[in-house]
Protein backbone atom coordinates (compact mmCIF):
# COMPACT_ATOMS: atom_id res chain seq x y z
CA UNK A 1 0.00 0.00 0.00
CA UNK A 2 1.47 3.18 -0.94
CA UNK A 3 1.98 5.45 2.06
CA UNK A 4 -0.44 8.56 2.57
CA UNK A 5 0.55 11.85 4.30
CA UNK A 6 -3.22 13.03 5.36
CA UNK A 7 -6.49 11.88 4.91
CA UNK A 8 -9.52 14.76 4.76
CA UNK A 9 -13.13 14.07 4.09
CA UNK A 10 -14.04 17.41 2.37
CA UNK A 11 -16.70 19.75 3.63
CA UNK A 12 -17.36 21.51 0.39
CA UNK A 13 -16.46 21.10 -3.53
CA UNK A 14 -14.34 24.50 -2.95
CA UNK A 15 -12.37 23.14 0.18
CA UNK A 16 -11.63 19.65 -2.36
CA UNK A 17 -10.70 21.49 -5.28
CA UNK A 18 -8.38 23.71 -3.23
CA UNK A 19 -6.29 20.84 -1.44
CA UNK A 20 -6.10 19.23 -5.24
CA UNK A 21 -4.82 21.83 -6.58
CA UNK A 22 -1.38 20.26 -4.75
CA UNK A 23 0.36 17.93 -7.61
CA UNK A 24 0.75 15.64 -4.67
CA UNK A 25 -2.62 15.57 -3.75
CA UNK A 26 -5.63 12.77 -4.88
CA UNK A 27 -8.98 12.86 -4.27
CA UNK A 28 -10.45 9.21 -3.56
CA UNK A 29 -12.89 7.26 -5.83
CA UNK A 30 -13.31 3.68 -5.12
CA UNK A 31 -9.51 3.85 -4.55
CA UNK A 32 -9.33 0.31 -6.56
CA UNK A 33 -6.86 1.69 -9.48
CA UNK A 34 -5.26 4.34 -6.93
CA UNK A 35 -4.07 1.79 -4.10
CA UNK A 36 -2.13 -0.38 -7.41
CA UNK A 37 0.15 2.74 -7.72
CA UNK A 38 3.46 3.88 -6.79
CA UNK A 39 4.75 6.28 -4.27
CA UNK A 40 3.65 7.72 -1.70
CA UNK A 41 0.79 10.09 -1.66
CA UNK A 42 0.45 13.77 0.13
CA UNK A 43 -3.50 14.56 0.65
CA UNK A 44 -6.36 12.19 -0.04
CA UNK A 45 -9.70 13.77 -0.32
CA UNK A 46 -12.69 12.15 0.19
CA UNK A 47 -16.21 12.56 -1.37
CA UNK A 48 -18.40 10.87 0.71
CA UNK A 49 -20.22 13.70 2.80
CA UNK A 50 -20.98 16.07 -0.80
CA UNK A 51 -24.00 13.98 -1.36
CA UNK A 52 -22.34 12.66 -4.97
CA UNK A 53 -23.97 9.09 -4.51
CA UNK A 54 -26.61 9.36 -6.10
CA UNK A 55 -28.68 8.92 -9.36
CA UNK A 56 -31.35 11.26 -10.41
CA UNK A 57 -33.40 10.99 -12.83
CA UNK A 58 -35.92 13.26 -14.77
CA UNK A 59 -38.18 13.11 -18.14
CA UNK A 60 -34.77 14.71 -19.67
CA UNK A 61 -32.48 12.56 -18.39
CA UNK A 62 -30.15 11.34 -15.61
CA UNK A 63 -28.05 12.85 -13.41
CA UNK A 64 -25.17 10.34 -11.92
CA UNK A 65 -23.11 11.59 -9.06
CA UNK A 66 -19.36 10.93 -8.93
CA UNK A 67 -19.61 8.85 -6.19
CA UNK A 68 -21.98 6.90 -7.18
CA UNK A 69 -20.09 2.89 -7.03
CA UNK A 70 -20.88 0.67 -9.83
CA UNK A 71 -23.58 -1.97 -8.71
CA UNK A 72 -25.76 1.63 -8.31
CA UNK A 73 -25.59 1.53 -12.37
CA UNK A 74 -25.71 -2.12 -12.50
CA UNK A 75 -28.80 -2.12 -10.10
CA UNK A 76 -30.49 1.28 -11.13
CA UNK A 77 -34.35 0.52 -13.01
CA UNK A 78 -34.26 3.75 -15.06
CA UNK A 79 -30.90 3.39 -16.31
CA UNK A 80 -31.60 -0.47 -17.24
CA UNK A 81 -34.99 0.53 -19.13
CA UNK A 82 -33.49 3.32 -20.91
CA UNK A 83 -31.16 1.28 -21.99
CA UNK A 84 -32.52 -1.98 -22.43
CA UNK A 85 -29.96 -3.46 -19.80
CA UNK A 86 -26.87 -2.54 -21.72
CA UNK A 87 -25.92 -0.69 -18.60
CA UNK A 88 -25.53 -3.82 -16.22
CA UNK A 89 -24.59 -5.89 -18.71
CA UNK A 90 -21.35 -3.47 -19.45
CA UNK A 91 -20.49 -3.53 -15.37
CA UNK A 92 -21.72 -7.18 -14.20
CA UNK A 93 -18.38 -8.82 -14.73
CA UNK A 94 -16.10 -5.79 -13.49
CA UNK A 95 -14.79 -8.11 -10.77
CA UNK A 96 -17.40 -9.46 -8.25
CA UNK A 97 -19.98 -7.51 -6.19
CA UNK A 98 -17.89 -6.41 -3.56
CA UNK A 99 -15.39 -4.61 -6.03
CA UNK A 100 -18.40 -2.95 -8.09
CA UNK A 101 -19.41 -1.77 -4.34
CA UNK A 102 -16.14 0.24 -4.11
CA UNK A 103 -15.34 1.25 -7.67
CA UNK A 104 -16.97 4.84 -8.52
CA UNK A 105 -18.34 6.42 -11.99
CA UNK A 106 -16.27 9.36 -11.20
CA UNK A 107 -13.15 7.20 -10.72
CA UNK A 108 -13.82 5.09 -13.87
CA UNK A 109 -14.31 7.75 -15.68
CA UNK A 110 -11.76 10.43 -14.62
CA UNK A 111 -9.15 7.77 -15.20
CA UNK A 112 -9.79 6.95 -18.79
CA UNK A 113 -8.57 3.62 -18.37
CA UNK A 114 -8.30 2.08 -21.48
CA UNK A 115 -9.48 -1.27 -20.71
CA UNK A 116 -12.78 0.33 -19.15
CA UNK A 117 -16.12 -1.16 -19.69
CA UNK A 118 -17.46 1.97 -17.93
CA UNK A 119 -16.24 4.35 -20.66
CA UNK A 120 -16.85 2.55 -23.51
CA UNK A 121 -20.75 2.33 -22.55
CA UNK A 122 -21.43 5.91 -21.42
CA UNK A 123 -20.06 6.85 -24.72
CA UNK A 124 -22.29 4.87 -26.76
CA UNK A 125 -24.74 7.39 -24.75
CA UNK A 126 -25.60 11.49 -25.01
CA UNK A 127 -23.11 12.00 -21.66
CA UNK A 128 -21.48 14.90 -20.77
CA UNK A 129 -19.26 15.54 -17.37
CA UNK A 130 -20.13 18.03 -14.99
CA UNK A 131 -16.46 19.37 -13.95
CA UNK A 132 -16.34 21.77 -10.53
CA UNK A 133 -14.38 24.45 -12.80
CA UNK A 134 -14.34 23.15 -16.55
CA UNK A 135 -18.24 22.91 -16.41
CA UNK A 136 -20.15 20.62 -18.63
CA UNK A 137 -17.62 18.69 -20.95
CA UNK A 138 -19.19 16.19 -23.93
CA UNK A 139 -17.68 12.79 -22.72
CA UNK A 140 -16.18 12.46 -25.96
CA UNK A 141 -14.34 15.65 -25.45
CA UNK A 142 -13.27 14.79 -21.79
CA UNK A 143 -12.08 11.27 -23.03
CA UNK A 144 -9.32 12.84 -25.11
CA UNK A 145 -8.02 15.09 -22.78
CA UNK A 146 -4.89 14.43 -20.02
CA UNK A 147 -6.48 14.35 -16.46
CA UNK A 148 -5.69 18.11 -15.34
CA UNK A 149 -6.53 19.18 -11.12
CA UNK A 150 -9.80 19.80 -11.54
CA UNK A 151 -12.57 17.79 -10.26
CA UNK A 152 -15.74 15.21 -12.02
CA UNK A 153 -18.69 16.28 -9.70
CA UNK A 154 -21.38 14.70 -11.49
CA UNK A 155 -22.22 13.05 -15.43
CA UNK A 156 -25.50 13.37 -17.28
CA UNK A 157 -27.02 11.22 -19.63
CA UNK A 158 -29.68 12.63 -21.89
CA UNK A 159 -32.48 10.61 -22.76
CA UNK A 160 -32.24 10.98 -26.34
CA UNK A 161 -34.41 8.52 -27.75
CA UNK A 162 -32.22 5.08 -28.60
CA UNK A 163 -31.35 1.61 -28.10
CA UNK A 164 -28.22 0.64 -26.93
CA UNK A 165 -26.04 -3.13 -26.43
CA UNK A 166 -23.03 -3.86 -25.25
CA UNK A 167 -20.74 -6.46 -25.30
CA UNK A 168 -17.20 -7.53 -23.97
CA UNK A 169 -14.94 -10.28 -24.96
CA UNK A 170 -12.68 -11.53 -21.71
CA UNK A 171 -10.33 -14.85 -21.46
CA UNK A 172 -12.46 -15.18 -18.47
CA UNK A 173 -14.89 -13.87 -16.59
CA UNK A 174 -14.03 -11.18 -14.20
CA UNK A 175 -10.75 -10.48 -15.86
CA UNK A 176 -10.08 -6.83 -17.62
CA UNK A 177 -11.52 -7.21 -21.57
CA UNK A 178 -9.43 -7.98 -24.41
CA UNK A 179 -12.01 -5.80 -26.32
CA UNK A 180 -15.23 -3.88 -25.09
CA UNK A 181 -17.99 -3.15 -27.33
CA UNK A 182 -20.69 -1.04 -27.49
CA UNK A 183 -23.12 -0.36 -30.11
CA UNK A 184 -25.93 2.32 -30.26
CA UNK A 185 -28.68 4.23 -32.73
CA UNK A 186 -28.90 7.64 -30.82
CA UNK A 187 -31.49 9.87 -32.70
CA UNK A 188 -31.18 7.70 -35.55
CA UNK A 189 -27.22 8.17 -35.47
CA UNK A 190 -25.28 4.73 -35.34
CA UNK A 191 -22.43 4.66 -32.84
CA UNK A 192 -20.14 1.79 -32.36
CA UNK A 193 -17.92 2.54 -29.57
CA UNK A 194 -14.73 0.34 -29.18
CA UNK A 195 -12.69 0.08 -25.80
CA UNK A 196 -9.57 -2.05 -24.54
CA UNK A 197 -8.03 -1.93 -27.97
CA UNK A 198 -6.36 -2.16 -25.29
CA UNK A 199 -6.18 1.93 -25.56
CA UNK A 200 -8.92 4.07 -24.04
CA UNK A 201 -12.35 3.75 -26.06
CA UNK A 202 -12.76 5.57 -28.84
CA UNK A 203 -16.36 6.44 -30.93
CA UNK A 204 -16.70 5.28 -34.37
CA UNK A 205 -19.73 7.12 -36.53
CA UNK A 206 -20.85 5.57 -39.74
CA UNK A 207 -19.66 8.49 -42.06
CA UNK A 208 -19.70 6.03 -44.96
CA UNK A 209 -23.52 5.92 -44.40
CA UNK A 210 -23.17 2.22 -44.37
CA UNK A 211 -26.41 1.59 -42.27
CA UNK A 212 -28.23 4.35 -43.58
CA UNK A 213 -30.60 2.16 -45.18
CA UNK A 214 -31.03 -0.07 -41.84
CA UNK A 215 -29.19 -3.12 -40.76
CA UNK A 216 -29.27 -5.83 -42.85
CA UNK A 217 -27.21 -8.88 -42.76
CA UNK A 218 -25.22 -7.22 -45.51
CA UNK A 219 -25.32 -4.09 -44.69
CA UNK A 220 -24.22 -4.77 -40.81
CA UNK A 221 -21.46 -6.88 -42.83
CA UNK A 222 -19.82 -4.31 -44.04
CA UNK A 223 -20.10 -1.94 -41.42
CA UNK A 224 -18.02 -4.42 -39.06
CA UNK A 225 -15.50 -4.86 -41.84
CA UNK A 226 -14.77 -1.22 -42.23
CA UNK A 227 -15.27 -0.73 -38.46
CA UNK A 228 -12.68 -3.48 -38.23
CA UNK A 229 -10.35 -1.34 -40.73
CA UNK A 230 -11.16 2.27 -38.81
CA UNK A 231 -10.22 1.19 -34.95
CA UNK A 232 -6.48 0.53 -34.29
CA UNK A 233 -5.40 -2.23 -31.90
CA UNK A 234 -2.33 -2.96 -30.54
CA UNK A 235 -1.22 -6.57 -28.76
CA UNK A 236 -0.81 -6.94 -24.64
CA UNK A 237 -0.82 -10.62 -22.51
CA UNK A 238 -4.53 -10.93 -23.50
CA UNK A 239 -4.43 -10.83 -27.33
CA UNK A 240 -2.48 -9.59 -29.83
CA UNK A 241 -3.22 -6.70 -32.18
CA UNK A 242 -4.70 -9.04 -34.71
CA UNK A 243 -7.07 -10.57 -32.59
CA UNK A 244 -8.63 -7.72 -31.53
CA UNK A 245 -9.41 -6.59 -35.06
CA UNK A 246 -10.88 -9.97 -35.50
CA UNK A 247 -13.03 -9.14 -32.00
CA UNK A 248 -13.79 -5.37 -33.65
CA UNK A 249 -15.30 -7.42 -36.72
CA UNK A 250 -17.06 -9.93 -34.81
CA UNK A 251 -18.29 -8.01 -32.02
CA UNK A 252 -19.90 -5.30 -34.06
CA UNK A 253 -21.88 -7.35 -36.69
CA UNK A 254 -22.98 -9.35 -33.56
CA UNK A 255 -24.11 -5.73 -31.72
CA UNK A 256 -25.67 -4.67 -34.70
CA UNK A 257 -27.91 -7.97 -35.06
CA UNK A 258 -28.57 -7.42 -31.44
CA UNK A 259 -29.66 -3.60 -31.83
CA UNK A 260 -31.65 -4.45 -35.27
CA UNK A 261 -33.61 -6.69 -32.96
CA UNK A 262 -33.86 -4.96 -30.24
CA UNK A 263 -34.81 -1.55 -32.02
CA UNK A 264 -37.48 -3.51 -33.84
CA UNK A 265 -40.07 -3.74 -30.54
CA UNK A 266 -38.19 -1.11 -28.17
CA UNK A 267 -40.76 1.93 -27.85
CA UNK A 268 -37.68 4.28 -27.03
CA UNK A 269 -36.15 4.00 -30.42
CA UNK B 1 -5.80 10.13 13.33
CA UNK B 2 -8.33 8.77 15.55
CA UNK B 3 -11.41 6.14 13.97
CA UNK B 4 -14.75 5.56 15.35
CA UNK B 5 -17.00 2.92 13.62
CA UNK B 6 -19.79 0.14 14.75
CA UNK B 7 -18.15 -2.67 14.24
CA UNK B 8 -20.00 -5.85 15.21
CA UNK B 9 -22.45 -4.03 16.94
CA UNK B 10 -20.07 -2.32 19.55
CA UNK B 11 -18.49 1.38 19.06
CA UNK B 12 -15.04 1.24 18.40
CA UNK B 13 -12.12 3.65 18.80
CA UNK B 14 -8.96 3.42 17.28
CA UNK B 15 -5.56 5.01 16.45
CA UNK B 16 -5.00 4.94 12.65
CA UNK B 17 -2.16 6.08 10.41
CA UNK B 18 -3.57 7.99 7.31
CA UNK B 19 -2.80 5.51 4.92
CA UNK B 20 -3.99 2.50 7.38
CA UNK B 21 -6.06 0.07 5.41
CA UNK B 22 -9.80 -1.54 6.92
CA UNK B 23 -8.30 -5.38 7.31
CA UNK B 24 -5.22 -3.97 9.02
CA UNK B 25 -7.48 -1.90 11.62
CA UNK B 26 -9.89 -5.04 12.00
CA UNK B 27 -7.59 -7.72 12.30
CA UNK B 28 -5.72 -5.53 14.94
CA UNK B 29 -9.64 -5.34 16.60
CA UNK B 30 -8.77 -9.63 16.68
CA UNK B 31 -11.26 -10.14 13.77
CA UNK B 32 -8.45 -11.96 11.91
CA UNK B 33 -11.39 -13.65 9.84
CA UNK B 34 -10.72 -11.00 7.39
CA UNK B 35 -7.84 -12.51 5.55
CA UNK B 36 -5.49 -11.02 3.22
CA UNK B 37 -5.01 -12.26 -0.03
CA UNK B 38 -4.30 -10.87 -3.63
CA UNK B 39 -4.01 -7.19 -2.57
CA UNK B 40 -5.20 -6.24 -6.03
CA UNK B 41 -8.84 -6.55 -5.05
CA UNK B 42 -9.84 -9.76 -6.89
CA UNK B 43 -9.80 -12.63 -4.50
CA UNK B 44 -12.67 -11.55 -2.24
CA UNK B 45 -11.12 -13.20 0.68
CA UNK B 46 -10.88 -9.55 3.02
CA UNK B 47 -14.65 -9.53 2.30
CA UNK B 48 -17.00 -7.54 5.18
CA UNK B 49 -20.08 -5.78 5.59
CA UNK B 50 -20.48 -2.06 5.65
CA UNK B 51 -23.42 -0.93 6.34
CA UNK B 52 -24.34 -3.96 5.09
CA UNK B 53 -23.06 -4.30 1.30
CA UNK B 54 -20.07 -6.07 0.82
CA UNK B 55 -16.48 -4.41 -0.06
CA UNK B 56 -13.05 -5.33 -0.15
CA UNK B 57 -11.27 -4.17 3.02
CA UNK B 58 -8.02 -4.62 1.58
CA UNK B 59 -8.73 -1.53 -0.59
CA UNK B 60 -10.70 0.39 2.07
CA UNK B 61 -8.42 3.50 3.76
CA UNK B 62 -9.65 2.69 7.72
CA UNK B 63 -10.39 6.21 7.66
CA UNK B 64 -13.36 5.92 5.15
CA UNK B 65 -15.13 3.73 7.53
CA UNK B 66 -15.24 6.27 10.14
CA UNK B 67 -18.45 6.92 11.19
CA UNK B 68 -19.80 3.50 9.23
CA UNK B 69 -21.13 -0.50 10.46
CA UNK B 70 -18.33 -2.55 9.44
CA UNK B 71 -19.35 -6.76 10.05
CA UNK B 72 -17.00 -9.67 10.20
CA UNK B 73 -17.35 -13.16 10.40
CA UNK B 74 -16.72 -12.73 14.24
CA UNK B 75 -19.86 -10.67 13.88
CA UNK B 76 -22.34 -13.10 12.66
CA UNK B 77 -21.38 -16.13 13.60
CA UNK B 78 -25.21 -17.43 14.52
CA UNK B 79 -26.02 -16.28 10.96
CA UNK B 80 -23.44 -18.06 8.86
CA UNK B 81 -24.03 -21.49 10.98
CA UNK B 82 -27.34 -21.88 9.10
CA UNK B 83 -25.59 -22.49 5.67
CA UNK B 84 -21.86 -23.00 6.70
CA UNK B 85 -22.88 -26.63 7.54
CA UNK B 86 -24.48 -26.94 4.40
CA UNK B 87 -21.05 -26.03 2.14
CA UNK B 88 -18.60 -28.28 4.77
CA UNK B 89 -21.34 -31.24 4.10
CA UNK B 90 -20.20 -31.13 0.27
CA UNK B 91 -16.53 -31.01 0.91
CA UNK B 92 -16.24 -27.35 -0.78
CA UNK B 93 -13.85 -26.26 1.69
CA UNK B 94 -10.55 -27.96 1.27
CA UNK B 95 -7.94 -25.37 2.49
CA UNK B 96 -10.14 -23.35 3.95
CA UNK B 97 -8.52 -20.03 3.38
CA UNK B 98 -11.52 -18.32 1.16
CA UNK B 99 -14.09 -19.41 3.43
CA UNK B 100 -14.68 -16.48 5.37
CA UNK B 101 -14.62 -14.12 2.46
CA UNK B 102 -17.19 -16.75 0.39
CA UNK B 103 -19.15 -17.06 3.70
CA UNK B 104 -19.43 -13.00 4.09
CA UNK B 105 -20.51 -12.60 0.46
CA UNK B 106 -22.93 -15.66 0.97
CA UNK B 107 -24.55 -13.75 3.88
CA UNK B 108 -24.86 -10.64 1.71
CA UNK B 109 -26.45 -12.62 -1.45
CA UNK B 110 -29.00 -13.93 0.87
CA UNK B 111 -30.47 -11.06 2.57
CA UNK B 112 -30.20 -9.50 -0.97
CA UNK B 113 -31.82 -12.65 -2.76
CA UNK B 114 -33.04 -14.87 -0.88
CA UNK B 115 -34.12 -17.24 -3.42
CA UNK B 116 -31.38 -17.18 -6.06
CA UNK B 117 -31.13 -18.94 -8.87
CA UNK B 118 -28.04 -20.61 -9.27
CA UNK B 119 -27.12 -18.18 -12.37
CA UNK B 120 -27.95 -15.47 -9.67
CA UNK B 121 -25.05 -17.37 -7.06
CA UNK B 122 -22.65 -18.09 -9.51
CA UNK B 123 -22.91 -14.19 -10.65
CA UNK B 124 -22.78 -12.72 -6.95
CA UNK B 125 -20.10 -14.90 -6.13
CA UNK B 126 -17.66 -14.26 -8.87
CA UNK B 127 -15.76 -11.87 -7.22
CA UNK B 128 -14.84 -14.60 -4.73
CA UNK B 129 -11.68 -16.92 -5.75
CA UNK B 130 -11.00 -20.91 -4.69
CA UNK B 131 -8.02 -22.05 -5.85
CA UNK B 132 -8.86 -25.53 -4.40
CA UNK B 133 -12.45 -25.94 -5.99
CA UNK B 134 -14.14 -26.12 -8.66
CA UNK B 135 -17.21 -23.82 -7.21
CA UNK B 136 -19.21 -26.64 -7.82
CA UNK B 137 -19.19 -27.45 -4.03
CA UNK B 138 -19.98 -24.15 -2.87
CA UNK B 139 -22.97 -24.50 -5.59
CA UNK B 140 -24.44 -27.14 -3.98
CA UNK B 141 -23.52 -26.81 -0.31
CA UNK B 142 -25.86 -23.37 -1.10
CA UNK B 143 -28.57 -24.84 -3.14
CA UNK B 144 -28.86 -27.28 -0.40
CA UNK B 145 -29.14 -25.04 2.25
CA UNK B 146 -32.06 -22.98 0.19
CA UNK B 147 -33.55 -26.22 -0.25
CA UNK B 148 -33.61 -27.62 3.33
CA UNK B 149 -35.29 -24.00 4.03
CA UNK B 150 -38.29 -24.99 2.05
CA UNK B 151 -38.57 -28.50 3.57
Amino acid sequence: MRSIQKYVRAESLEQAYQLNQNRRSRVLGGMLWLKMGRGPLGTVIDLQDLGLDTIEETEEGFSIGAMVTLRQLEQHPGLNAYTRGAMAQAVKDIVGVQFRNLATVGGSLWGRFGFSDVLTQFLAMDTTVELYQGGLVPLEEFACRKPDRDILVRVHVEKTPGVFRYQAMRNQRTDFPVLTCALSRVSGEYRAVIGARPGRAMVLRDREGLLAGGITEDSAKAFARWAAEQIPTQGNLRGSGAYRTHLVKVLTLRGLKELEETGRTDPWN
Amino acid sequence: MELKLNLNGRNVTGHIDPGTLLIDFLRQQGCVSVKRGCETANCGLCTVLMDGRPVLSCSVLAARAEGHRVETLEGLQQEAADFAGFIADQGADQCGFCNPGFVMNTIALLREIPEPTDDQIRAYLAGNLCRCSGYDGQLRGIRAYLDSRKK
